[in-house]
């Protein structure tokens, strides 16, 4: 090999970043959701710590409102892997009385926030590992790859570590802790090249299939029980697939015929739509949305 | 194979840092790059529209497209490093869109510490400005050896040729002594997306590269890869086989300079101690060859005491080891430099207990010039004396970004103070 091309460019960066999370973070953590962008972060770290186990736990923050192929796919991979996951639901959050929901079908994305502070609490993390990438959003290009969150989980954008060279710092005091996002770099197309490239199984919902929905603006709303169709909407079965995979009752599918991976990566390099413009209602509510829930600890 | 995916597998990865303010059109030349290279989608371009319309403007306001946090949005500045990305048949880019005034030095410095190309973006009705000056020393001292100069604004002076020769000819009279290996200009109209990513219509005089095209074939550094082998050891791990009577230890980290083979003579610092590379491995096997850039896990023939923060590096060419040394350091914290502060310098994978013994003279970076110095203060870029408590293992920043390069934190906040190249 004389040249790295891109993908192994940005990987062989991945690879570095958790090594220093393992040698600098006392109690550190991966977050995996059974999403595309953690299956890559679940390669990455078999690429940098195998044949040893990985230095750190599997944490899921389960917002209840989940597509079941996605949880199969979860408890499958770790235990193929032989990992160690910790999962923890918004739902006893809510049970505790930390947050509220006005019915059981608003989106519990924003929720998450509260069950992630609380679970990096319970057991004290000082480093969360994520798979959030630069490209997802606007205040998303704005983050440091070791994003430094005080004993709030909060996020300050207007102060924020330096982040010079490939010089990490993630030194905390008690309490506080780096949220870390290997991937920041990558964007959708890269992270579909790799997925073909290492060969990586997906939930199959990633793949283009049948399903009921409804036209909501430029979206395509599946029909579920936490998102039954409106009066005087039409239910149609389309074929679709999902771009991202969070929460069911603000993630949508777009129309796909997309049935393998290389499919999916001609559709993502001539797409028209972002990635979550297409199918995150969170995200539509306002110019600041993601800023605003990363100010209270999202990650 | 298929064609997407072969093509995907197979670009290079280019790194570049876009230096100028608003007024030079650079919001709208970062705008134009992405939304010319279809890099905009519907719905961010819908969404732009909208807040154009807001506020009064007719026609998409192209540089929204760069617009980041609501506190920018309020003020009508950029406060800090946004990384874009964008890709051609030929290359995947990562923008560092840092701002450009005086106050903002040190998010220059955090943009152009990765780069491997910068754009000098100039007003062509202004020509060589203190902040073009500003800009081209930082880059220039950051290491960058390549400049494209997006001569901006051709359709305030109607496109005419003598006025971008003119501007062009006095950076190269300013530019030229700083030794860079490329300065290459392109005349353009980031607003009306001449000579960017299309030719356009009105400027038959130049036959260059349209700003897209050098881009795509300016030279990747690639430097780093003749340096001599330098390889941190970022952490250690022991395994024992089955079939094995002693463990093996595994010393993962980066290759961050040159290369290295198996059965490569190896000094491991800063011991001094000499071996050879038993074997190179990786989750997909073992090679013999590992280049700059790649991580790996080494181990070695000899049985040696190595832990995080010791270097593994080309036994006939090792680095300078030692506790004291000269560097210029670029100061980032609000709070000056206060002597009576336990700082820690980190180097590779190597912290150390760290102190500045003695101010040589501060940079001022408008004039070029030397001047006696004091204190440190918030963008300062001082030459100053180093010791640190254990010795580390450098290369002069100039031969060896990666292993050149140090940060200082401040012991008790744990932030980040400070960036240093060792001189």
């Amino acid at each position: 090999m004389s040249v790295l091309n891109h993908l192994d460019r940005l990987e062989s960066e991945a690879i570095h970043i958790m090594r220093e999370v393992a040698a600098q973070s006392n109690n550190p953590a991966l977050l995996f959701s059974g999403g595309k962008d953690s299956i890559v972060l679940l390669r990455l770290a078999e690429k940098a710590f195998r044949p040893l186990s990985f230095p750190f736990p599997l944490v899921h923050i389960d917002t209840g409102h989940n597509f079941s192929e996605v949880i199969q796919f979860r408890d499958r991979r770790v235990a193929e892997l032989n990992e160690r996951l910790i999962v923890r639901s918004v739902e006893d959050t809510i049970k505790q009385g930390r947050a509220r929901v006005k019915s059981d079908t608003d989106s519990r994305n924003a929720l998450q926030a509260i069950t992630l502070v609380d679970t990096i609490n319970e057991f004290q993390f000082d480093a969360c590992i994520g798979g959030a990438r630069r490209d997802e959003e606007k205040a998303r290009a704005k983050e440091r790859i070791f994003s430094f969150r005080d004993e709030f989980g909060a996020w300050d954008p207007k102060n924020q570590r330096p982040e010079i060279w490939n010089l990490y710092n993630a030194r905390v005091h008690p309490g506080e802790n780096m949220r870390v996002f290997p991937i920041s770099n990558w964007t959708e197309l890269d992270v579909w090249s790799y997925i073909a490239r290492e060969n990586l199984a997906v939930p199959d919902i990633y793949y283009a299939h049948r399903r009921q929905v409804v036209r909501r603006g430029i979206q395509l709303v599946p029909v579920t029980h936490l998102t039954p169709p409106r009066d005087n909407e039409t239910v149609e079965e389309l074929w679709v697939r999902f771009r991202t995979v969070g929460d069911i009752t603000c993630t949508c599918p777009v129309a796909s015929e997309a049935k393998d991976v290389q499919a999916i990566i001609a559709e993502t390099a001539i797409t028209s739509v972002t990635e979550r413009g297409a199918t995150r209602m969170d995200d539509q509510t306002s110019e600041a949305s993601m800023e605003l829930r990363k100010k209270q600890g999202y990650f | 194979m298929d064609q997407t995916l072969n093509m995907e597998q197979h670009t290079e990865l280019l790194r570049f840092i876009t230096c100028g303010s608003v007024d030079d059109g650079k919001s709208t030349l970062i705008g134009r790059l992405l939304y010319d290279s279809k890099a905009i989608f519907e719905d961010q371009m819908a969404a732009i529209t909208a807040t154009s319309q807001r506020r009064g403007m007719s026609e998409a306001d192209l540089a929204l497209l760069t617009d980041g946090l609501q506190a920018e949005r309020e003020q009508g500045i950029t406060i800090d490093v946004a990384y874009r990305y964008f890709s051609t048949p030929k290359r995947r880019f990562i923008i560092a869109d840092t701002p450009g005034h005086e106050q903002y030095t040190r998010n220059m410095v955090t943009g152009a510490s990765t780069a491997d190309v910068a754009i000098i973006l100039m007003d062509v009705r202004k020509g060589v400005l203190p902040q073009t000056r500003r800009h081209t020393h930082i880059v220039r001292l950051l290491g960058i050896r390549q400049i494209v100069l997006a001569i901006n604004k051709m359709d305030l002076v109607d496109f005419d040729e003598t006025a971008f020769n003119e501007v062009y000819q006095s950076f190269l009279n300013f530019a030229n002594p700083l030794g860079f290996d490329d300065i290459i200009a392109v005349p353009m109209s980031a607003l009306q997306g001449d000579m960017v990513v299309d030719r356009g219509q009105s400027m038959p005089w130049y036959t260059g590269n349209t700003l897209i095209e050098v881009l795509e074939t300016v030279k990747v550094d690639e430097n780093i890869q003749h340096a001599p082998f330098r390889f941190p050891v970022q952490l250690v791990n022991r395994v024992r086989n089955s079939d094995e009577l002693h463990e093996r230890r595994l010393y993962l980290g980066r290759v961050e300079s040159g290369q290295v083979s198996v059965g490569d003579n190896v000094v491991v610092l800063p011991a001094g101690e000499s071996t050879r590379i038993a074997s190179i491995d990786t989750f997909d096997g073992a090679i013999d060859t590992a280049i700059a850039g790649q991580s790996v896990t080494i181990t070695l023939e000899k049985q040696i005491d190595i832990s995080r923060g010791d270097m593994i590096a080309a036994e006939d060419n090792p680095p300078h080891t030692d506790k004291a040394f000269s560097a210029l350091i670029c100061w980032f914290s609000n709070a000056g430099l206060d002597i009576n502060k336990r700082l820690l310098l980190r180097h590779g994978t190597q912290t150390v207990a760290t102190k500045i013994a003695a101010l040589e003279y501060k940079l001022d970076i408008n004039q070029s010039i030397h001047v006696p110095t004091e204190k440190i203060a918030m963008n300062d870029i001082v030459k100053v004396m180093i010791r640190v408590q254990q010795p580390i293992n450098m290369d002069r920043y100039e031969n060896n970004r990666p292993n050149g390069s140090f940060i200082i934190i401040d012991e008790l906040s744990n932030d980040t103070v400070a960036a240093g190249m060792i001189a």
